[in-house]
């Protein structure tokens, strides 16, 4: 049964509110009604196509959407589906075969051919920054600047466990353990003090002559045995990861970043009080060998390789 | 007859109805995934153990104190296999690796990169720094501080209490010797004992210790808790001893 409004003779739906509140049946725009209609078509092409509907264990595959790709064991063809799609843009894709072709050029270049190379080189600054911004700036930061106190410095010349592309690419592979033992149950306070005041005169920074004497006997005896590893020239030992001492790059006390005497003195001692434990984790399980050759190659060209 | 009026007129019923409509519309999209094969994909090791384990006593008080502090929030947990996404985060996430999440923490919202891969990237010590106060170690970030983990001594009182809630769910923590057989099984022994509830205390102790994150090793505190869970996030599968085909092969 049809309502109309008395007014303007257009149908209701009928019912009435507050006495003549009423509500107009207007047909639906044609053009939004095609467009209805154009959706179910879709959805049914759709449908047909991709992988839609459940049935029991499995599923419609969909037809005409075969994905071909290959992995290490051999090539698949499958129905349409996102992982297998990936695959295939992973090995065959467009930017992966111009990144492949790159890194098989890295791949074959020595580390000096790569620093002469301009393409090589623009290549490694653009992919090992990437690979550098997600596994190494955590630590060692944008640029490799480091945190003193916490992570080496790589964009300066001094490297505890060697500068040379070979040992950067070992320390990435397999990580690093860098320890020194802490002296707080060794030596006494007035020693640390006497020992930190030679620390601190070897590199020529202000100190006591005389308990850095005094230090001296102790760093370079076996009272303190801190030769063993810095080495009697108190320059370090790349294979203990020891510091160099004679040079003005300091990593873990901040003598650099303090002003007064006092402040550099204290600096000093805290590490020989507290020792040092610090790691780097090994990268060569996680990342593909062309990528440590890339970052190896990066690090490298902060300006501080050796 | 339901006509249009009495539907229109009539806010409760409409209500319902409309529940109705879109609850089939969800129920068409979730129901099959539960039936279908290979929705879970079957990941083994070499020696035929599951790959994917339960959680063990302490990385599941991490993972709660994961979901109490809301990392959730801003952080996701799901890698979806687009290129981009591989080459950022790793091997995008399998279905079998959240298989004993209760609740799951995919996430919808990425203020923060996805974490789905994050065990093992950086050093417990770097974890510790960075929760504590992050702009410690990237001046730039926009995380809050978490300073109380390192306070608060981790409660673990209640700890066989929550194994038991998720066993019930289905997570395959062991009460009695049949489940604890069952366990050695599918998970190898070493896994197996880890699981068993009766041990939880000791086993939570025990890898607080080996771990030592905070450095004192005299307690347990949230903080080590949380790393532990995160440091084993993504961990768990060897994805250098399994060829793609093996994953792609169940969608």
């Amino acid at each position: 049964m049809a309502y109309k409004d008395p007014i303007t003779g257009v149908e209701t739906t009928g019912h009435v509110w507050d006495d003549d509140l009423q509500e107009f049946n207007n047909p639906l725009p044609r053009w939004w009604l095609w467009a209805f209609y154009g959706t179910v078509i879709f959805a049914l092409i759709y449908w047909t196509i991709y992988p839609a509907w459940p049935i029991g264990k499995s599923y419609t595959k969909g037809i005409m959407n075969d994905i071909t790709y290959t992995t290490r064991s051999g090539e698949y063809t499958t129905h349409w589906n996102t992982r297998a799609l990936l695959q295939k843009e992973m090995v065959s894709g467009e930017m992966a075969l111009i990144q492949k072709k790159e890194l098989e050029k890295v791949k074959g270049m020595s580390y000096a051919d790569i620093a002469k190379d301009a393409d090589t080189q623009a290549f490694v600054q653009s992919f090992g920054k990437g690979i550098f911004g997600d596994y190494c700036a955590a630590c060692h930061q944008t640029g490799g600047v480091g945190v003193i106190g916490a992570y080496p410095n790589l964009s300066d010349d001094a490297w505890l466990w060697g500068g040379t592309t070979k040992d950067i690419e070992n320390t990435i592979r397999h990580g690093r353990l860098g320890f020194m033992p802490s002296y707080k149950d060794t030596l006494s306070e007035e020693k640390i003090n006497e020992v930190a005041n030679y620390v601190l005169s070897l590199s020529g920074e202000k100190s006591d002559p005389v308990l850095a004497a005094k230090g001296k006997e102790i760093f370079q005896g076996n009272e303190g045995g801190c030769y063993a590893c810095h080495t009697t020239e108190a320059k370090g030992m790349k294979e203990q990861g020891s510091a160099n001492l004679t040079d003005q790059i300091w990593t873990i006390a901040d003598v650099k970043g303090v002003d007064s005497a006092e402040a550099k003195l204290n600096a000093v001692k805290s590490v020989i009080t507290n020792g040092v434990t610090r790691r780097m984790p090994a990268w060569g399980e996680r990342l593909k060998d062309t990528e440590i050759k890339v970052l190896t190659a990066y690090i490298s060209s902060f300006g501080a390789g050796q | 007859m339901l006509k249009h009026e009495s539907i229109e007129t009539n806010a409760g019923l409409l209500i319902i109805l409309t529940l109705v409509a879109i609850g089939i519309g969800g129920l068409v999209e979730i129901v099959p995934l539960f039936y279908i094969d290979g929705t879970i994909e079957k990941v083994q090791t070499a020696d035929g153990k599951d790959a994917v384990r339960p959680y063990t006593p302490l990385e599941q008080r991490g993972r709660d104190i994961y979901i109490r502090e809301g990392c959730y929030t801003c952080h996701s947990q799901m890698i979806r296999p687009f290129r981009d996404e591989a080459l950022r985060y790793g091997h995008y996430s399998l279905a079998a690796e959240s298989q004993y999440d209760h609740p799951f923490q995919w996430g919808s919202m990425r203020r923060g990169p996805d974490l789905a891969r994050v065990g093992g990237k950086y050093s417990n010590g770097w974890h510790v720094k960075h929760l504590n106060n992050p702009r410690d170690v990237v001046p730039t970030s926009i995380m809050p501080s978490y300073p109380w983990l390192l306070k608060n001594d981790l409660a673990y009182g209640d700890i066989k209490d929550r194994m038991i809630a998720l066993k019930k769910v289905g997570v395959p923590y062991s009460l009695t010797q049949l489940e604890y057989d069952a366990n050695v099984k599918k998970f190898g022994e070493e896994v197996a004992k880890m699981l068993d509830i009766n041990n939880a205390d000791a086993n939570l102790l025990a890898q607080a210790q080996e771990k030592n994150t905070d450095g004192d090793p005299s307690r347990v505190t949230e903080m080590e808790a949380l790393v532990a869970y995160l440091q084993v996030l993504g961990t768990m599968v060897d994805f250098k001893a399994h060829d793609e085909h093996e994953f792609i092969q169940f969608r």
